[in-house]
């Protein structure tokens, strides 16, 4: 590949002549012109934008956005480098997951920045996972266009690029398959009681916050039976987050529901949260453009309270899809979308409290939780 | 419940730290009371404002922000409730005084919004740190105290270099950073004197942490957002007010802007906030250290700001929270689509820039610290950073073209030298920076000199290594080209491109949900158009930038009125300013807000992008008429005076030629183009005279010379003199009167308002006391009328003028006259009850219903009197000439003289009326100084000074003086000229203890008479009846 001059190097934030073109195609034929970054390859995946403006080490490593191409709306991206990924017990202090998980990464200018902390380069850390970048794109008219058209699918292509439309189907793919776990993990914290977390991809910011409450974790395949999850015992379940489409996964639905007959204190989260309004016999829908983004609100319809929280997903339930006889918790004050729902023994919520990237305002759910699990303890 | 009638108190005076944000945030909350059909009550002395006018409030009152009057107010008005979060610190102080005294309580007056014991909470630096304790938050260590001596015992116990600041106070004023003992102990009593409640803090000194600031917006269910948060690039030390302040932050991550962001709202919960809040931060650079500094439970400059950048109306939807509303029923103004719930998101990246005029305070400490000093500011806005800090820079209007190109970067400056200057912490760093750079200094070098992150050094880097190529490739012009997106403009690459300029909406949601917002901006880094052109015939209005002495919030209110009354005339009426502060950049205010750079290269893409077939540039002040004259040269229809006339008007000689040829009498005066002819004139007429280029706005670059020797050395410094730019040198009147005339004309007819000044025609219009209606003989009124009639018909005027005028023996000379809107026209116009600018507008489309010369009935007097910034610009001489020093305004209505004018200087900081004591003393104007004397000796001591003694008063030794000064044994100083070598530290003393200063005898005297008149406090309207 054709390294750029220093000229055109500089012009494209870069100090060191390392880039080279590269093109992103929509698979609506769009063609954009860039600046290439990152691993030296191909790509494709849903393309998908995220308007946080900071915190890109935990939105690149999500396992929510396994499959899709990431644009960032900030128009600055790599401004504090990359820490050094730390873990304690199994478990990731500081990102999402233990290695990117995007497909690839859409910006407007790559900087090549360096917090107090940071180790290594946005660029370099890219090239390490063998995942490719693409900068110098109107990311603003491309977060438009995805606005306005839906998620499609997309490539990033190093060189000039053509107008081949990607294949990609985002919809149709079994992603829990490739994040999930094999074998069930235990994350040993020395109690006696045991959480089960079943894992379609979950997020570490999610074992943080339950490990804070003290009880061992188990974390099992997403696709173990009802008789495996109980095996452990749990004094409580969380579903979690994942990417891709909760209705290929009818069959972890139906297991859900089944368990959660034994009411057993369980709280689902943003992929779990659909899963759990699907075993109900709710609906579940593909959103024009979804929610990704650590500034939106959600109402607790029971005391008005509102709370700025993480979102990170392109499938909803909204008001109607819900079965009557349920508790409405959390609705999204812009479009209807029911944030969570609530049940004897159930917390359900469709956003994230365990923020990563995002605020804290919604920490106090892992408390509710907790409160559940001390209750049914007695 | 909601409140029938609620009391609005605003900011007075633009000054150093409370300027056009407070007019901004007040018509925002007066926008949102009118919304909910509430009576509003506004307070405010400042005439020149938006908010003082029936637009937006329903009842205004133009009276001093004091206790005693704002009582009056509330006995005659009775309001239910007040709001006193919109007018700055100044409102707050008075609020918080009106609870304590019990006076809100008597009348059934509740507080809206964060309670008295939140504010309380927030303002000593004692109750803040033991709130923040009490809840576990960290606050460096510090010590607070009400005595001096304690002050300086307790501070035994922490390590120097320490910070001292004052409770309840405003832009830093009396903080230091000190070194010693000693020097902490010579700081101590101005500090004192800078506290509303006598209470200083002393607390660690974190140098080269980084600051860091969030806006938190809370309804009374408690319920929050964060709605900003800005990142202060210079580090602590340096006052927010001084900094170059990104929004958003560009190097927190998501572990430090989160674990701050959650303090923020415990602070905002810990003080009961119902509004908004700003919440400042110091950050280690090194970890994840931090500690909150202070916060503000009110509008502040800095969350006027963050509405800008984020374009999160955070006055308006304070004022709703304050009535009671949830956070999530209030819409998003922006979007449309949303509620005001939410955090923005932002797809663009704004630097706000502090303009400084340091050069109009001679002898005044440049270094930049802890005390702001900066009198405006600007904001750019780009795709990236460079961009954003290069428009910003020309938005400052100091002549740089951007961060690399200019004066300071082609200045003979070494590397050490440059180095020097960001060591000094001298004002606009960013240029020395960038010359540093230049010259071989390492981003190592300039960031441990600055104390700035390296990400941003990095940046200007980049601009220094992109700009020093292109100049090493210069025809290669595809590179130039793709520069533009950095933010270079053609001048500054000395190229013209034709690279392309999009335009861009802000948002509030990064392009999440469509947008039908009309906040917009340009940018080269992009590829595609948010918006599309417009169709029909429109009109862009230019506003006037940068708040700079002599441009300020006046030009915001003919911008504003302009944009109401030209929307007849066109399809759609545009706006387009860059200056954070103001009314004018609120997108709710206009159909089309561009946020931009007031350059030719940047109108003329707007125009060609928005389909503008007109520009009005008359409300721009003298930037517009810059720009009117290039414009008009491109081809863009000019609404308003033709170029070609301002162009007469403006140009001393041929202005001079034309009154001669129409025997309207001048101040003698010759043109020349080399020092003899200089000398041959003032040979003729002797000193002072007068010499000055052309397009003069202010006085910048005009001098007064008294001897050969002041002349010398201004032909030297200044001017380059050859026979195309040559000056004009007139005889300068020194005693004779000064008057003025604000006027509309449609080319043959003319609408003027008459007024004089109090003082002599030799000190600056702009630092006068102005007064209507014109009281000196009603013959030279005549003339003056005369006078501008032939002046419009014969320059053809349609539109706004402004002429002054000196007169000597009762006989009017024309000294200039300004094509424009005027600094005085709100004024002017609010004195009568009309607008000249309507009426501007109306001369502009068609003719007036009169023949001849019209002026409004005056029903009641009027007078308007300058604000100083002596107390916060260190050092700096106080007095009173030929150039502008003053910062803004008051004004005051009254049934007699004395009650408009000492009504209107009691609006002005930090006067108050003198209760026991006043040194009269001074050798200029020493007759009216000794009538001051004798009125001020029937009720009060009074003394006069040593080596400038005034009649036979007791005379005290400047060590006495200065000694009662400091002890606060004398209410009020009055003096005259400029005595530097005798006075000096005793003025400097004066105005850093906050004792008034009269700086005119002629003022001095007026006061001294007037002190006993009789009072009225009316509405703003029943002075017109």
């Amino acid at each position: 590949m054709r390294v750029l001059a220093s000229k055109e190097s500089l012009l494209s934030g870069l100090h060191e002549p390392i880039g080279y073109k590269s093109s992103l195609v929509l698979d609506d034929g769009t063609l954009m012109g860039g600046i290439g970054f990152g691993a030296d390859v191909h790509a494709e995946g849903e393309l998908v934008f995220t308007t946080a403006m900071n915190g890109y080490p935990e939105s690149l490593t999500d396992p929510s956005y396994k499959g899709q191409v990431l644009v960032i709306s900030h128009p600055l991206v790599g401004n504090y480098g990359v820490p050094e990924i730390t873990s304690r017990n199994g478990i990731v202090q500081n990102m999402e997951s233990e290695g990117i998980k995007v497909s690839g990464l859409v910006v407007s200018e790559l900087t090549s920045g360096s917090g107090w902390n940071s180790a290594k380069t946005l660029d370099s850390w890219l090239k390490e996972n063998g995942i490719p970048g693409i900068s110098g794109v109107d990311t603003r008219s491309l977060i438009k266009r995805i606005r306005n058209l839906g998620a499609s699918s997309c490539a990033i292509i190093p060189g000039k690029g053509s107008k081949s439309t990607s294949a990609y189907r985002y919809d149709s793919i079994n992603f829990a398959e490739s994040v999930s776990p094999r074998e069930h993990v235990v994350h040993d914290f020395g109690s006696r009681n045991n959480i089960v977390i079943v894992d379609f991809g979950v997020k570490h910011g999610i074992l943080r916050s339950v490990s804070r409450l003290g009880y061992n974790i188990i974390r099992v395949p997403y696709n173990y039976t009802e008789k495996q999850i109980l095996s452990f015992s749990p004094a409580g379940i969380v579903y979690s987050n994942g990417p891709g489409n909760p209705n290929l996964l009818s069959e972890s639905a139906k297991t859900l529901g089944k368990v959660l007959e034994n009411g057993i204190p369980t709280l689902s989260i943003c992929l779990g949260h659909q899963l759990t309004v699907l075993s109900m016999g709710g609906r579940i829908r593909k959103m024009r453009s979804g929610h990704r983004a650590i500034n939106k609100a959600v109402v607790d319809t029971s005391s008005g309270r509102s709370y700025i929280t993480t979102h990170n997903h392109g499938y909803a339930a909204y008001a109607e899809d819900v079965p009557e006889d349920i508790e409405r918790w959390f609705i999204s004050p812009d479009d209807n979308v029911v944030e969570g729902i609530r049940g004897k023994n159930l917390l359900s919520v469709q956003f994230h409290p365990e923020s990563g990237p995002g605020t804290a305002d919604a920490e106090f759910i892992f408390k509710h939780f907790e409160r559940m699990m001390r209750l049914e303890a007695k | 419940m909601k409140p029938n009638k609620v009391i609005v108190i605003g900011s007075g005076p633009i000054k150093i730290a409370e300027a056009a944000e407070f007019d901004y945030s007040g018509s925002q909350a007066l926008k949102a009371l009118r919304e909910e059909g509430i009576t509003s009550v506004l307070v405010n002395p400042n005439i020149a404002t938006v908010q003082t006018s029936y637009r937006m409030a329903d009842r205004v009152y133009l009276l001093p922000i004091t206790c005693e009057v704002l009582e009056r107010i509330i006995e005659a008005e009775k309001p239910d409730g007040i709001l006193m979060g919109f007018g700055g610190q100044t409102a707050l102080t008075v609020g918080t005084e009106l609870h304590d005294k019990g006076i809100l309580e008597t009348h059934g007056v509740s507080v809206l919004g964060t309670g008295i014991i939140g504010i309380k909470k927030a303002l000593s630096r004692k109750e803040f740190k033991d709130a923040m304790h009490s809840v576990g938050i960290e606050t460096p260590r510090s010590i607070t105290s009400k005595s001096r001596d304690d002050a300086v015992i307790s501070s035994r116990q922490m390590e120097y270099p320490l910070i001292v600041r004052a409770s309840f106070n405003l832009g830093g004023r009396g903080s230091e950073v000190v070194y010693s003992e000693e020097e902490l102990d010579s700081v101590l009593d101005k500090t004192f004197a800078q506290s509303a409640i006598g209470e200083v803090s002393v607390e660690e000194y974190l140098e080269g942490w980084k600051e860091i600031e969030y806006e938190v917006v809370r309804d009374s269910g408690g319920n929050c957002a964060v709605t900003a948060c800005i990142e202060n690039l210079d580090p602590m030390g340096i006052h927010t007010g001084e900094s170059v302040a990104v929004t958003p932050a560009q190097t927190l991550d998501n572990t430090s802007y989160q674990a701050m962001r959650s303090i923020a709202i415990r602070v905002a919960e810990e003080i009961g906030l119902v509004g908004e809040c700003n919440v400042q931060f110091a950050l280690d650079p090194k970890s994840y250290r931090f500690y909150v500094i202070e916060t503000n439970p009110r509008m502040s400059r800095s969350s006027a700001l963050a509405s800008k950048a984020t374009g999160y109306p955070l006055a308006y939807v304070s004022a709703k929270l304050a009535l009671g509303h949830r956070l999530y029923e209030i819409a998003n103004s922006v979007s449309k689509a949303t509620t005001a719930c939410f955090e923005p998101s932002l797809d663009y990246i704004t630097v706000k820039m502090p303009r400084w005029n340091m050069e109009k305070f001679e002898n005044a400490t440049e270094r930049l610290g802890t005390e702001m000093k900066s009198i405006g500011e600007v904001m750019g806005i780009g795709r990236n950073l460079e961009e954003a800090m290069q428009k910003a820079v020309r938005m400052l209007d100091i002549g740089e073209p951007g961060i690399v190109g200019g004066k300071v970067y082609n200045a003979e400056l070494s590397k050490r030298e440059a180095l020097r200057m960001l060591e000094e912490r001298k004002p606009y760093w960013f240029l020395y920076a960038a010359k540093a750079l230049r010259e071989g200094a390492s981003i190592g070098e300039v960031c441990k000199t600055t104390l700035i992150d390296p990400f941003f050094i990095g940046k200007l880097e980049r601009i220094v290594r992109l700009y020093e190529l292109h100049n090493a490739n210069s025809g290669d012009l595809a590179f130039a080209e793709s520069m533009k997106r950095l933010g270079f403009s053609d001048a500054q690459l000395g190229v013209r491109t034709s690279a392309a300029k999009f335009v861009k909406q802000m948002d509030t949601l990064a392009g999440e949900w469509p947008a039908s917002t009309n906040y917009l901006y340009t940018t080269h880094d992009a590829q595609e158009d948010d918006v599309a052109r417009r169709k029909g015939n429109n009109l862009l209005v230019l506003g006037a930038g940068v708040f700079r002495i002599g441009v300020s919030v006046e030009f915001d209110w003919s911008a504003i009125s302009l944009l109401d009354s030209a929307s007849k005339s066109f399809d759609s009426v545009s706006l387009l300013n860059c200056n954070p502060e103001t009314v004018s950049t609120d997108w709710d205010t206009v159909s089309g807000l561009y946020f931009d750079e007031l350059t030719e290269e940047t109108i003329l893409g707007i125009c060609s992008k928005g389909n503008f077939g007109s520009v009005a540039a008359f409300a721009a002040g003298q930037i517009g008429n810059n720009l009117a004259h290039l414009l008009e040269k491109k081809g863009v229809r000019i609404f308003g005076p033709s170029s070609s006339s301002v162009e007469i008007a403006e140009n001393r000689e041929s202005f001079s030629h034309l009154l001669e040829r129409l025997g309207i009498r001048q101040p003698e005066w010759s043109s020349a183009s080399s020092r003899d002819g200089i000398k041959e004139f003032v040979k003729g007429v002797g000193f002072p005279v007068l010499i000055r280029p052309s397009h003069v706005l202010s006085g910048s670059s005009m001098k007064i010379a008294n001897d050969w020797e002041e002349l010398d050395a201004y032909i030297n410094r200044s001017v380059s003199l050859s026979p195309d730019f040559p000056v004009t040198v007139s005889r300068y009147v020194r005693e004779g009167v000064e008057a003025e005339m604000d006027c509309a004309s449609d080319s043959e007819n003319v609408l003027g308002i008459l007024m004089h000044h109090v003082e002599e025609a030799g000190v600056h219009s702009g630092d006068s006391t102005l007064v209507t209606p014109f009281g000196h003989s009603k013959a030279s009124a005549d003339r003056m009328k005369e006078i501008s009639l032939i002046i419009a018909s014969e320059l053809s005027l349609r539109g706004p003028f402004n002429i002054q005028f000196v007169i000597e023996n009762g006989t009017p000379s024309v000294i200039e006259a300004n094509i424009r809107a005027s600094r005085s026209m709100p004024f002017s116009s609010k004195s009568v009850g009309i607008n000249l600018i309507e009426h501007a507008v109306r001369g502009i489309t068609g003719k007036y219903e009169w023949n001849g010369f019209r002026e409004p009935d005056h029903a009641s007097f009027a007078v308007k009197s300058p604000q100083f910034a002596w107390n916060q610009v260190k050092g700096v001489y106080p007095h009173l000439g030929p150039e502008m020093r003053s910062t803004g305004e008051s004004a005051a209505f009254g049934r007699s003289f004395g009650d408009a004018l000492v009504k209107s200087w009691l609006g002005v900081q930090p006067n108050k009326l003198p209760a026991k004591s006043v040194l009269v003393y001074g050798i200029s104007n020493a007759a009216y100084l000794g009538e001051a004397a004798s009125d001020f000796s029937k009720t009060l001591a009074v003394n006069t000074l040593e080596g400038a003694s005034i009649g036979n008063l007791p005379q005290i030794s400047q060590s006495k003086a200065d000694s009662m000064l400091r002890s606060k044994k004398i209410d009020l100083v009055v003096t005259d000229g400029a005595m530097i070598d005798i006075d000096y530290n005793l003025r400097r003393r004066a105005a850093e203890m906050n004792v008034p200063l009269v700086l005119n005898g002629r003022l001095g005297a007026m006061l001294a008479s007037q002190l006993n008149s009789r009072f009225t406090f009316e509405e703003m309207g029943e002075y017109w009846k």
